[in-house]
């Protein structure tokens, strides 16, 4: 890992390097059923749980159905309460407007609470570029910052490390940073949180520029909420005399009382808590406590895109909570890196190659990451279909279609490497539409049967290699119905 | 065009198929979900509250208003120093140590972090999630305070103070004063995805639960 998601391989080859590492797959087995098994708690717990569920689907879809009022709802809120609202159409605005706004602090140095956004447009790598260091302040972000490392889940993105790979890189990398880590350093995970306060302290205690994402942004009041567990978060929030906060426009919530959906849904699914250790909520600026400046980058960046289907929209009204990516079967095995984006998971493979299209082989292979189980659409808070978003994309992958990129509507090619899988559906098409045709198709089928060989020849070897070929019986279903109407063992 | 202009008529553009006649308010939100978890006498929304503020590791005291001044004391006296927000009553402090004691408002993040214990009150707790809530009124100080020193001590009056869910706790809070839900310490599950307490914020978490 480099820390870059670019030129990264088709999810199919990262994942069959990711498998294979008995590591990383002990590693992710153990959190993801540590989780959910608390998760699944912590929902029972709540009888309207199914309620609060449709109820933040119900606010979600309504906001982004008028997104253009809520988030000039959302803009006049927070100038009216003293912040100042910028607007990025795509990650290198939103760098750009970041990286402007720092320098005319006239620091070099930003602490940053964790954040999917400022994950999703590389902002620690512009920054750097324009000379600006950015420390990341979660446990989780640092263990990755400090190991070079890319994150590889939503909510712990060094989950892919066990505590003995954390120790060593604590122990390696925290001095080039900063405070070094203890002498002795031993694997324990209170020793390990420990080294990270004590490294991060004085980073927090001196920091004049703080960078955030927001869980949720509401339109009517301007406030901006973080939800988060170890403090890091309100020591971003509030120490700085600058805060800078870039935000996905798809998080604005349009009313106060909103927030009491969400802050019931988030927490227990999320990290299983009834509540997680600490929110901050602000509006604007408060004189005498916490920022006298606070300014809010609005990010497109794909998302009107994503807005723009009405199928794949609803990829929208994710609250990042992770819950998919702990249940999903795929993810466990193959590991959050083989998924190529900030978002992992089976989030990941409906919202990447919306957010990005799917131009490039790897954005083109993620709604095929999925065996469609629909363990995802189980445990997500507001009910995205997330198998049926899959299918959705894998069909304008394979078909082609209308889609909006960049603000402009485009008509997209079919993808190259479809094509076999094309002509097998067109065959097979025909087939259903004959009857005859299929009759006759499935006879020679049972007949042959002997010769079939384990593994498909040609184009479809590479189908076969991982999966057992069905086998054929010596009678169709059809041939038996009508030989005996059923009544063979119907009597 | 302004950026602002291009992110809006690119939203405009998106929503061609939302019928004009819908207004902003549509389709309506169903919000049959409950008020509250069910229903309970104060004395039981009290004891769920300290229930549930010790799973996640807070320590929990119950006091009466005539001692909540020699609980406080003998909180905060492993502590050096001890800070206090301008507004808090001066009566949970009449037993300490006066030189101990300090409120500038003006302390250095460095000057804060000399400090052993703050003790402040809050504006709601919630007794379903075993939340505290700080909305930054003079018994409660600027975020800043409950937040470098590694000691919280937090006075909720019961049960005035007291709600059962978080539907009724943002019903008492006004969204312009900045504000610091507090459940339990400072905590990660980074590691493994195992809960840790203690990290950046304070480490050790006490509520006195004072009856009025």
């Amino acid at each position: 890992m480099s820390g870059t998601y670019l030129g990264m391989p088709a999810f199919p080859a990262a994942a069959a390097s990711s498998t294979q590492d008995a590591r990383l797959r002990a590693n992710l087995r153990y959190a993801t059923h540590t989780i959910r098994d608390k998760r699944a708690k912590a929902v029972a717990e709540l009888d309207d749980w199914a309620r609060l569920r449709a109820a933040g689907a119900a606010v979600k879809d309504r906001t982004l159905r008028h997104l253009d009022h809520y988030l000039e709802q959302l803009e006049e809120s927070v100038a009216a309460a003293g912040g100042q609202v910028h607007w990025a159409a795509d990650a290198a605005e939103a760098n750009a407007i970041v990286a402007r706004l720092v320098r005319e602090t006239g620091e070099r140095e930003v602490v940053k609470v964790k954040s999917m956004a400022t994950q999703e447009t590389g902002l620690n790598r512009a920054l750097a570029e324009a000379g600006i260091t950015a420390y990341e302040t979660d446990l989780a972000e640092l263990i990755v910052q400090l190991g070079d490392d890319l994150p590889s889940h939503i909510l712990v993105p060094a989950i892919h490390r066990n505590r003995g790979e954390i120790r060593d890189i604590f122990r390696e990398r925290m001095g080039r940073w900063g405070r070094p880590a203890p002498e002795g350093l031993s694997d324990a995970p209170g020793e390990l949180a420990e080294a990270a306060r004590l490294h991060l302290r004085e980073k927090f205690l001196d920091a004049k520029v703080g960078i955030s994402g927001a869980n949720f942004m509401v339109a009517e009041t301007g406030t901006l909420v973080v939800v988060e567990s170890e403090g890091n978060g309100r020591m971003c929030l509030t120490l700085p005399e600058t805060l800078i906060s870039v935000v996905g426009i798809e998080k604005v919530v349009p009313t106060w009382q909103d927030l009491e959906i969400f802050l019931q849904l988030l927490p227990r699914s999320s990290t299983a808590e009834r509540m997680n250790p600490y929110t901050s909520m602000w509006t604007g600026t408060t004189d005498g406590d916490g920022p006298r400046t606070f300014h809010l980058v609005l990010l497109d960046n794909g998302r009107t895109d994503t807005l723009a289907d009405t199928v794949g929209r609803q990829a929208l009204r994710c609250i990042r909570c992770s819950a998919c990516l702990n249940v999903c079967p795929v993810y466990e095995r193959a590991g959050g890196h083989a998924y190529g984006s900030a978002y992992p998971g089976p989030i990941g493979a409906i919202l990447t190659p919306q957010l990005r299209g799917t131009a490039s082989e790897l954005d083109a292979s993620l709604p095929y990451a999925s065996s469609l189980c629909g363990a995802c659409y189980e445990v997500c808070p507001v009910a995205i279909d997330i198998p049926e978003v899959l299918v959705h994309l894998r069909e304008r992958v394979v078909q082609g279609g209308k889609v909006t990129r960049r603000g402009v509507k485009t008509v997209l090619k079919p993808a190259k490497g479809h094509a076999a899988e094309r002509a097998a559906m067109r065959a097979a098409g025909f087939a259903f539409d004959h009857p005859g045709v299929l009759r006759a198709g499935q006879r020679l089928a049972g007949r042959t049967r002997r010769l079939h060989p384990r593994r498909l020849p040609g184009p479809g070897h590479a189908w076969s290699d991982t999966r057992d070929l069905p086998p054929v019986p010596a009678e169709s279903f059809r041939d038996w119905w009508r030989r005996t109407r059923g009544e063979e063992r119907g009597k | 065009m302004s950026s602002r202009d291009v992110v809006l008529a690119r939203v405009r553009r998106a929503l061609a198929d939302v019928p004009r006649g819908e207004g902003p308010e549509d389709p309506p939100v169903p919000r049959d979900y409950l008020r509250a978890h069910g229903s309970r006498t104060d004395e039981e929304r009290v004891a769920l509250l300290a229930e549930n503020l010790e799973e996640y590791r807070a320590v929990v005291h119950h006091c009466a208003e005539d001692d909540v001044h020699m609980l406080i004391t003998r909180l905060v006296s492993g502590s050096q120093t001890v800070l206090v927000p301008p507004g808090l009553d001066p009566w949970w402090m009449a037993a300490a140590d006066p030189t101990r004691i300090h409120d500038r408002a003006a302390s250095t993040t460095r000057g804060l972090d000399a400090v052993g214990s703050v003790v402040t009150g809050c504006a709601v707790a919630i007794a379903e999630t075993g939340t505290i809530v700080l909305d930054g009124s003079p018994d409660q100080g600027r975020r800043r305070i409950s937040l470098i020193p590694d000691h919280h001590v937090c006075v909720v009056r019961v049960p005035d103070q007291v709600v059962d869910s978080v539907p009724q706790a943002l019903e008492r809070l006004d969204p312009t004063r900045p504000l610091t839900w507090i459940s339990g310490p400072s905590a990660t599950s980074d590691i493994e995805l195992d809960r840790v307490e203690g990290v950046h914020g304070p480490r050790k978490l006490e509520v006195v639960l004072l009856s009025e």
